[in-house]
């Protein structure tokens, strides 16, 4: 007897069904990644945006945040792109890497260091070719992530990015950066980038996401496949404009003997989430998943991950700190599953937070789904503000108040930031936390 | 056409009107007619006798009830209820309210003597002199049977009596507090119950009071096919104190029962109540058939400042547990507490923890929550400690454990922590393990049987909350605790 109240459309969900009804014939891929696109849509459109009384959405309320969807950007020439580029931050500055450039959800091939990559055996291709040739397969993403609503607004509308395929055994002498850059004028974006790692492949991958303006709509999807013995780490960092909606989801599925390192840091955009699926499909691997997330001034940012355990003898490691400052809100939630029979599994999950002033929120939600009786699996959550007694301590040897905290929240992070192992990424991140502090100060 | 339909409208209040025929004939009877609507909601408050303003706020959460659907996020699974096909109240064969001990059944106290309720209890309740001070007011079905020690407690001030004795009793008192813990609106369970309770304990203990004995309810279900809807109401005044026991037990029974009671517990400035439940419904049978649905709202209310509530729970029972007692810190430097022991063997789902709602400044609370899961059970925690903006300086500590026993049960655990106060300190920690070879080996060579090596260590990982039940409980709560987890192992 029960009427499910049909809640009303909003102009958001409007203007997403009006872009899909207008752009799906130009969209790239063959029959199957149009019905994919076509499926996908149908479940949107029967659940609209995630709200909060979707579960896993809980605490990031899309539907309550997009007050209008603009337009999805059509391809920019390379010497904009160019342009729009040099306006924004080179988070690696003079590091010696690879680089890849996307902007506004196009791969932009002229600009990147794709030739360079293919001598070193690696080879890229943009998506929107690669969907024509092998759509289905590209698509496919596993059954953790394939359900989620932003993942699925990303199938729906994908137009390009690229897919990073490392040949068996090859080892990429330095890190590939991959720029996921938005141009000052508003828009969405909706790329997809797949980083396939043959057996005993080992790379890392820097993605950064910068730039964006006011009302910027940004759903990417980076899928990484991380086959039998690969070691692949890669480093996000999300330093998106102050006013921009950000949804990045980071899949990864783990093959046999694999290790997997997913390193996030979360800085920009006025409302991020940040989600990471993780899925082993092969016993022996590990994960380890690092979460630095900073927000202030009324920033809204969501770190949210699904570890699912579905085969024996895998370890995962998850570690997440965030700093939220004045009238920011903060959100963690982690989900460990156990599928039964996925024996000896060894989970460990620590999420803390530090909140630096009163109008400050942290919501916490660590999971555990546990079907299997011989793992060893443990979580644990922490909210609290700056220790008054460290704060004494070191006034008390003369450093003022200001310099304290900062050093206070420094050493915070800096469990987080030992781990991450690469020295290119921890200069960076070091930098981009000092700035951050440095603004608050 | 027309002609059709005025037939239809015609037999239908024909129907109708038979219907209240049968319900002025039912009036007399001891069981209401299966089936929930208003009739049998004016039915119940009329055999208890209420005043109208409680017909009145039953029929308002009636109204409210039907407009409700069931929750359906807590991880258990079950039939749909059929709440048209569940008797809504039953009175025992025996007559309600004997003047003294002698006049109980017999029957009745042997069914006590089979659930082993404490030999000093059964003495109580046989009429013995009492060398124990432990007050039982015993609730069979749907209406209190007998109530003991109530002339000692009146004499320290302490109303301890069924909550339709309060009704008649102490109106104003039940008026003032019923419901606001708990709204009628609540939840859906607790909705239907507000709607269709039959009986349950009311305490209040006056000001600076402290209660001189251990106040102690055993909940019996007994007639086939009737839910209960117990309603518990305890008032701590300022200063008081109180320590409430409640114990479960129902005898095997093949269609599954439905159970949806309400406690709400008030604390004035500086009173505690100490609420310990040790609930051993039916779980079912071997192939998962059968067992009590317990579906239970608790919540305990620190209304005055330096308040406390403590709830502590042993659950072995009921095929399908749905329960959260929670604490609303509001009064300053008021302090929550949650002890909880879930065993789950066979088919069981628990779906249980504790709300920590931290709203006045300095508040602090604690939760101890173990969890063991055997056989082919599922056993969820699920909890939410929060900071209200102006929750200054509350405090949190979380720790849950689970234990798994075989490789078909599930443990799950899903906190939620909400923290709108800087200054508020939340930790929680939550670990999932099983019983180590190397600790079965120990007892093993010791000459242990496989079942008593998991006796003790299951017993050991629950210490810290056996700890914190009253004597006598503790010890009937291990040993329910070791009969529970038999056929666990080997």
């Amino acid at each position: 007897m029960t009427i499910e109240p049909r809640t009303l459309e909003t102009r958001a969900e409007t203007d997403l069904a009006e872009a899909y009804y207008r752009d799906r014939d130009a969209l790239p891929g063959g029959v199957a990644v149009a019905g994919i696109r076509k499926s996908a849509f149908d479940a949107f459109r029967r659940s609209g945006l995630p709200h909060r009384r979707v579960e896993e959405w809980k605490y990031s309320d899309l539907r309550a945040r997009l007050k209008s969807v603009p337009a999805f950007a059509a391809r920019r020439s390379d010497d904009d792109a160019k342009a729009a580029l040099a306006a924004l931050d080179d988070v690696y500055g003079a590091a010696d890497r690879y680089r890849l450039v996307i902007v506004d959800g196009h791969f932009h091939a002229g600009l990147s260091d794709v030739a360079a990559l293919a001598e070193a055996g690696v080879r890229v291709c943009p998506l929107a070719e690669a969907l024509v040739e092998e759509g289905e397969s590209l698509m496919r993403l596993p059954q953790i992530a394939a359900g989620d609503a932003a993942t699925g607004l990303n199938a729906v509308f994908c137009a390009d990015g690229l897919v990073l395929s490392l040949p068996e055994g090859n080892s990429l002498d330095k890190p590939v950066e991959i720029v996921h850059a938005l141009s000052a004028s508003a828009v969405s974006t909706s790329e997809r980038v797949i980083v396939a790692a043959a057996k005993g492949a080992r790379a890392t991958v820097l993605e950064t996401f910068v730039g964006g303006a006011e009302g910027s709509f940004s759903n990417t999807l980076t899928d990484i496949r991380a086959g039998d013995e690969a070691e692949v780490t890669v480093a996000r960092l999300q330093a998106e404009a102050a006013g921009t909606t950000h949804v990045g989801s980071a899949v990864v599925t783990l093959g046999a003997e694999t290790k997997v390192k997913l390193i996030g840091a979360g800085i920009g955009a006025g409302f991020a989430r940040h989600q990471s699926f993780i899925a082993f499909t092969g016993e022996g691997s590990r994960a380890d998943l690092l979460g630095i997330t900073m927000v202030r001034a009324g920033q809204h940012v969501d770190q949210t991950l699904v570890v699912d355990h579905a085969v024996p003898h895998c370890d995962s490691r998850e570690l997440f700190k965030t700093v939220v400052g004045d009238g920011a809100k903060g959100i963690f939630q982690g989900k460990i599953i156990v599928r039964p029979h996925a024996q000896k599994t060894d989970g460990q999950m620590m999420t803390q937070s530090l909140l630096l002033s009163d109008d400050a929120e942290m919501s916490l939600k660590p999971e555990l789904e546990i079907f299997a009786d011989d793992v060893q699996c443990a979580h644990g959550a922490t909210s609290g503000q700056i220790d008054e007694d460290l704060l004494f301590y070191l006034r008390s040897r003369g450093i003022p108040e200001a310099e304290a905290r900062t050093l206070l929240v420094l050493a915070f992070l800096s469990e987080a930031v030992e781990e991450i192992g690469e020295e290119i990424v921890v200069e960076a991140f070091e930098e981009r936390i000092r700035a951050w502090l440095a603004a608050g100060a | 056409m027309a002609a059709v339909q005025e037939t239809i409208d015609r037999v239908r209040s024909i129907d109708v009107d038979q219907y209240k025929y049968g319900f002025i004939t039912d009036i007399e009877s001891e069981k209401a007619p299966k089936g929930l609507n208003e009739d049998i909601i004016r039915f119940i408050s009329a055999k208890k006798n209420e005043p109208e303003w409680m017909l009145e706020w039953r029929l308002e959460a009636y109204r409210r009830w039907l407009t409700m659907t069931e929750p359906t996020w807590a991880r258990v699974e079950y039939p749909k209820i059929d709440f048209n096909d569940i008797y809504y109240y039953a009175a025992p064969k025996s007559a309600p309210g004997p003047k003294s001990l002698d006049e109980v059944d017999p029957e009745l106290l042997r069914t006590y003597e089979k659930l082993g309720i404490p030999l000093r209890e059964q003495e109580i309740l046989a009429g013995v002199e009492p060398k124990s001070r432990v007050a039982v007011d015993a609730v069979f079905d749907s209406v209190s049977v007998v109530t003991t020690f109530k002339e000692e407690l009146k004499k320290a001030g302490v109303i301890f009596c069924s909550i339709s004795e309060a009704l008649r009793e102490h109106p104003e008192l039940v008026r003032k507090y019923i419901g606001s813990v708990v709204p009628v609106t609540d939840n859906f369970y607790a909705t239907l119950n507000s709607a269709v309770f039959t009986d349950g304990s009311f305490v209040y203990v006056p000001e600076g009071v402290r209660c001189p004995m251990e106040l102690s309810t055993y909940f019996r279900i007994n007639e086939k096919n009737t839910g209960q809807f117990e309603r518990t109401l305890i008032i701590a005044e300022k200063g008081a104190y109180v320590s409430y026991l409640e114990g479960c037990t129902a005898p095997q029974r093949d269609e599954n029962q439905l159970h949806a009671a309400v406690v709400e517990l008030i604390a004035l400035d500086d009173a505690e109540i100490k609420y310990s439940t040790v609930q051993n419904w039916f779980p079912g049978d071997k192939e998962g058939k059968g067992g009590i649905y317990n579906f239970v709202t608790k919540r305990g209310d620190c209304r005055g400042k330096n308040s406390k509530i403590s709830w502590t729970q042993v659950e072995t029972g009921s095929a399908i547990t749905w329960k959260y007692p929670s604490c609303i810190l509001r009064g300053d430097n008021s302090r929550g507490e949650f002890y909880s022991i879930a065993v789950s063997n066979g088919y069981q789902q628990i779906d249980s923890g504790t709300k920590m709602i931290h709203l006045g400044k300095n508040t602090s609370s604690r939760i101890i929550s173990k969890g063991i899961s055997a056989g082919k059970s599922q056993n969820t925690y699920r909890g939410l400690v929060s900071a209200h903006r102006k929750a200054s300086n509350a405090r949190n500590f979380t720790q849950c454990d689970s234990l798994l026993i075989g490789q078909d049960c599930g443990a799950h655990t899903v906190p939620y922590i909400e923290s709108k106060n800087a200054t508020a300190v939340f930790e929680h920690e939550a670990t999932t393990s099983k019983i180590s070879d190397d600790q079965m080996f120990y007892c093993q060579q010791r000459g242990l049987s496989d079942e008593e090596a998991v006796a003790l260590i299951v017993n050991g990982f629950v210490k810290d909350v056996i700890q914190q039940l009253p004597m006598e409980f503790a010890v009937e709560a291990q040993k329910l605790i070791s009969i529970s987890l038999e056929g666990s192992v080997g």
